[in-house]
Order: C-alpha cells, then structure tokens, then sequence
C-alpha cells in the first residue's frame, strides 16, 4: 500500500497530548503519558507494544470508555471531525460512539452479551443510530454478515453467540462495529485469541474490507507479523509513551529506537535463517508509578546514556513522518563501533 | 546432533485418548470426545519434538495422556523402556520423577498461598527423603539453574512478573532430574520479548541436563526455533511429522502448508507478495469428526478418495511421516 498518498490528508483523529492516570489504593498508576498521533481517512494505523504499555488504555480513553474514576483523563484532546471528544457530554458521546467511531474488543467471547441472539446484538445500533425500523435493520444486518463472509446468514439472525465458533464471533463482532458504516474502526486485539488460520480469514476480511469502506482503522496488536501485513503505519510503544512512529517500510528495514530494533530482533522467523538463539531483552517493562523523568526503556536498554537518567527524551520527526523518542542514534553508534545487529 | 545410533526415549503407538459425553438425567453416555484418536510417534533422547496445531486439535490432551495425567482409552505409551499406558497407583508413581510438565498458565499452575521454596520442594518432599538443609540447598540450586534470585525463595507467586512466574514452573519441574519434560504451551501467556528469555532458559537447560521435550505450541515460528522435529497434528491425529527444517521448507501435507502460509511474517514486502492459503470454515468438533479424511471439509485438494477413507500415517523418506492420500 502507498506510504506516501495516504498519509498527506487531513486527519479524521487527531490526538494530542492525551494523559491517563489510575488511582489505585497502593497510588497512582500513568497508564498515558502524552501521546500524540494522528489518523487519516482510510489509513490502517498499527498500534504495537508489550501488555501495559498503554496500547489499549490510550483507544479506551480517547472515546470515554474507561470509568471514571478510577479512571483519570488528566490532559490532552481528541479532535474528531473538528470537535473535541473529551469536551463531549455523556449524550453526545454516545451518539459518536458505535456509529462514527466503531470497537472490536480482543476477546469475541465476553464482549458479546450471551443472552441476547446476535440479530438482536447487530440490530441495535442500527436502531439506536440510524433510526431504521426492525424489518429495515434485519435486511442491513443480513447485508453485514454477509460482508463479513458469513454463510446463509438470514437464519443465523436468531442464533445464540454460544452457537457460534471463535472466529466467526469475531466476523459478528466486526459486523457490529461496521454496522453504522464509522468513519474510523478501533481494533484491539481482534486476532489474539484466534488460530492461525482463522486469523488468516479475518486479516484477509480486514484487507478486503478497507478498500470497500475506506475508513481509518486503528489496530492494535502485539504480533509485529500482522502488523507487516496490513498495516500502513505503525506506532510502537512502551510504558505509556510512543517511542517511534513511521510508515511500516520505513519502520521494518529503518528502526530507529533501540526498543523497536531489539523487539525485531527478538522475533524467531517461519522463513530465512534460523539463528542460533533468540536475542532477548533483559529485564521487566517499567511500573508506571509517577508522571516519567527519565527514559522508560533505560532499564533495559543496551545504549542508555548519562542523559537517559536525566531527563525524558522528546517525541521528535526525522525523516518524513518517521518520529522516533530517543537521544540515541544507529548513526552514531555505528562510528562509535558499538556492534549492534 | 543424535548420531551416536538414534535411541528412542519416548515410544507412542495408536494412542487413544476420547473423553465420553454425558447428557440427561440418567447421566448416560451419548458420545465422546476423539480428542487424541490413533497417534504414533518416537521422542529421541536430547531432542525436542514440537507439537503444533491450532486449538481443540488435541495437543494438550496427547501431552497429558502421554504423561498420564489422565486415563487413556488405548494405545501404548513407553518412557526410557517402561510402559505406562496401563500402569496405575504406586507402579506409576514410582516412574513419576521420570517424566515431568510445565504448565501454560504460570499464574493457575502455582499455588497462591505456597511460597516459592516451598512450591519447588513439593516434588522432593513428595518422592524424596531429604532432611531440612538438602532440600533448601536443592531448592536454591534450582533457582540458580532457572534464574531466579535465592533472596525471592520466600516470596509468593503473585509478587512475581509472569516470566518469572514460568521459571519458577521450570524450576518446579525440574526438581527430581527428569528425563522427560512436556511443554504445554510454555510461552503462550508471556509477552514477546520474555518469550525469547524463556525460550533460551529451556534450551540451556536442556543442553546442561540433558533433557528430552515434548513442545506443544501453535506458535509455529517458536517452535522452528526451538524444535528438532515437528508433528503437526489436525482434530486428533498427526498428519505429517517430519525434519523441523524439512517441514518448514517443503510441507506436504496440504494442512500443514495452509498452517504455515497463515503465519505473518515481520516482514512488509513479503507479507505484500506472499501467496496465502486461506482455509475455509473452522475445524469440525471432534464428537462428530467427518467420514474419511479429518481434513477433507477444509482441504484445498480434497479429492473423492478423502470423503471415504481415512489416509494411513506412512513414512516418506527417512524419519519423514505424512498422513495424506496425496502422497
């Protein structure tokens, strides 16, 4: 997919400066540290990061799914469509949410409601949203699962989501989500507890699907193999903070931050050489106590300098929409004959 | 790395392991579960032997059955010349320390309200007799050999991440010297970059102690990485089973090719240019497998012969299986 036409439109999201804070009883838990990023119509933005790097925290947060509290947007805005999402009243939100900006959770199984039948479930939102009657909304959800692939869907309408396998409860979850036709789909997680090959199915329906509808997606993962495959650009992050961002050619042969290249490095292959031993990184991801002073990734980093402890390192651009926070660089290090690779 | 003449440590013939269904107010039996139906395969002593396949295909269950975790319905199951498939009470118990388990889930396979020390002492105490200051010594020696801290050794589970949690699993597991470990999707609750830690932990220590693995996994580039050869198994029973390098450069069985062509690869251009073979549908329920072939309602070649015979386990070239009418 082109790097370069997507990416050069007006934003449909643009977050900037978003905080999240937990208040918990043994203190305060920074789950968001000032993340900006931005999403273009029809662009498929990679999210990755290990658990507890605020991946799924930052998506929750920007359309008020977290409670409130313990939950805590201390700063930042979410500019939707020219208004801002966190300034929205709990009315207006809801009328955002489902239908301009979609939601397909990680886990098919407890996301959707087991007493209601799936008909019920896809009909909701049409009815809620778009004001259909139920013999018009009955057709669109019939249209919905088709879309999705799945087969004979009329009498399925009234089946249970119990009688459904894994991945097709995902394909009804996505048919939820695209129902009111968003202009942006939230994905998080949408393949981690399916097999292989139904997770083949569901990148494949994802693909196709973007160039039907055309709307931003946001995809969040931990498999940097999906994200290869259909990403656009990709975001990486890690304790709370984006650590690189860049076009996912750029990002897969140009790493810049040492937590991207040494994640790359630590991923065995299906194809090409197989090394020796795995490339590990050393120690545990940071508890996210207080706002950051430092560097998260010092820790564990294998090129932290004096100035790591010192302070944060800012988010900055290096190259056409390739931003990266460190203070090192390969360059450098390269002359400096620290062997890395 | 076996050519001291290949000796076989782990023997499975025509394992069988079906689990019945009961309905009713009478509780009678309706059906069963072919979750393990007619398995065959050799473990060579110091290699791993991967078992890969998606899930409800039966690997946990071929894990556990091997180890007789629980009762198998038929089929033979011989450790370092025992067999154990019939054995039970103490005869079992006794070949017990032979052959050892690491869990999937380290957070469900500890015991909250054990400390560590105590948790890697339970197999000592429960099949040794060491006084107070040999086991302690034991147990520190364990976790020196799994890389934990010997200050933590009265700490409790959940004060551990979850990559320590596994080594202490490890640990547990290697407390009375197995022979034999089976892996039971070790790595699948960790996140990527402390799998690649507990994946060099158990290589080391399978080099220092000698050990012989049973790797179950769906994730296939891990078990590439890891094993000697794979068995890919599909609703019950192994189609192919060969060379890890030969499976993975020239699968021949058509589900093992779908399986592999479903992995991404990090990798952006190629991910652009691959040819994927998308599988239709899901994996029939192993109470009512089909007629013939397991795989025929999903097989991209599926030929008449499939929906009436069930192809035969049969070996290829040397130590190479497949289980296709194709070949």
């Amino acid at each position: 997919m082109p790097d370069g036409a997507i990416s050069d439109l007006v934003p449909i999201l643009d977050v900037k400066g978003l905080k999240t804070v937990f208040s918990t009883r043994s203190g305060e838990v920074h789950a968001v540290n000032s993340v900006s990023f931005d999403l273009a119509p029809g662009e498929l933005l990679g999210v990755v990061g290990e658990s507890g790097s605020g991946k799924s925290v930052t998506m929750m947060s920007l359309i008020g799914l977290l409670p409130q509290p313990p939950a805590e947007i201390r700063d930042g805005s979410v500019i939707f469509e020219g208004h801002d999402i966190l300034q929205m009243s709990a009315d207006d939100l809801r009328d955002i949410r489902g239908r301009e900006i979609g939601f397909v959770f990680q886990d098919p199984m407890t996301s959707l409601n087991p007493v209601f039948t799936i008909g019920f479930q896809i009909m909701e939102p049409l009815r809620r949203h778009m004001g259909m009657n139920r013999a018009a909304a009955r057709e669109r959800a019939i249209e919905l699962l088709e879309l999705v692939g799945i087969s004979d869907p009329g009498p399925r309408l009234s089946d249970y989501p119990h009688q459904f396998s894994g991945g097709m409860r995902q394909r009804v979850m996505i048919a939820i989500a695209l129902a009111c036709d968003p202009k942006v789909l939230i994905a998080d997680e949408p393949t981690t507890a399916l097999d292989v090959t139904i997770q083949a199915q569901i990148l494949e329906l994802v693909r196709d699907l973007r160039q039907k509808l055309g709307m931003g997606i946001i995809w969040i993962t931990h498999d940097l193999g999906v994200i290869a495959g259909i990403a656009d650009r990709v975001m990486v992050m890690y304790g709370g903070q984006v650590v690189e961002q860049a076009p996912v050619h750029e990002l897969f042969s140009n790493p810049r931050h040492p937590y991207t290249r040494a994640l790359l490095e630590t991923l065995p292959s299906i194809a090409g050489g197989r090394s020796k031993r795995l490339r590990t990184i050393e120690g545990q991801p940071p508890a996210l106590s207080a706002q950051p002073t430092s560097c998260p990734f010092r820790a564990r980093c294998a090129h932290a300098m004096a100035v790591c402890a010192q302070k944060n390192p800012p988010i900055e651009r290096l190259a056409h929409r390739h931003d990266v926070a460190c203070f090192w660089s390969p360059d450098n290090a390269d002359n400096a004959g620290e062997a890395d690779a | 790395m076996l050519d001291d003449g290949k000796r076989p440590l782990v023997r499975v013939r025509n394992l069988k392991m079906h689990f019945p269904i009961y309905r009713g107010v009478m509780r009678r039996q309706v059906g069963e579960v072919r979750a393990v139906d007619g398995i065959s395969f050799d473990i060579y002593a110091g290699e791993t032997l991967g078992l890969v396949g998606e899930s409800g295909c039966g690997k946990s269950s071929a894990g556990r059955a091997i180890l007789r975790l629980y009762d198998v319905t038929d089929g033979e199951i011989s450790i370092d010349g025992n067999e154990i498939a019939h054995l039970a009470g103490d005869e079992l118990r006794r070949l017990r320390p032979e052959m050892q388990m690491i869990f999937q889930d380290p957070q469900a396979s500890l015991n909250p309200r054990m400390t560590v020390a105590a948790i890697i002492a339970e197999p000592l105490d429960e099949h040794q007799t060491l006084s107070r200051n040999a086991r302690m010594e034991r147990v520190f020696e364990l976790m020196d050999a799994v890389g934990l801290n010997r200050n933590f050794a009265n700490r409790y589970p959940h004060e551990f991440s979850g990559g320590q949690r596994q080594r202490i699993g490890i640990a547990r597991a290697l407390a009375l010297n197995p022979k034999f470990i089976v892996c039971d999707e070790p790595i699948a609750a960790l996140d990527v970059s402390i799998q690649a830690q507990v994946v060099n932990l158990l290589e080391d220590l399978q080099e220092k102690f000698g050990l012989t693995y049973l790797f179950i996994s769906h994730d296939l580039s891990m078990v590439r990485h890891l094993a000697t050869r794979v068995a890919v198994m599909y609703l019950g029973k192994v189609v192919e089973l060969a060379d890890s390098a030969q499976l993975y450069g020239d699968p021949k069985h058509p589900y093992t090719e779908a399986l592999l062509s479903a992995v991404p690869e990090p990798d952006p251009t190629l991910e652009n240019t691959r040819e994927r073979i998308i599988l239709e549908g899901d994996v029939p329920s192993p109470s009512d497998p089909p007629e013939g072939c397991n795989f025929c309602t999903r097989c991209p070649r599926v030929m008449d012969i499939c929906r009436r015979e069930s192809p035969e386990f049969k070996q290829l070239e040397d130590g190479r299986f497949v289980a296709c009418h194709l070949m």
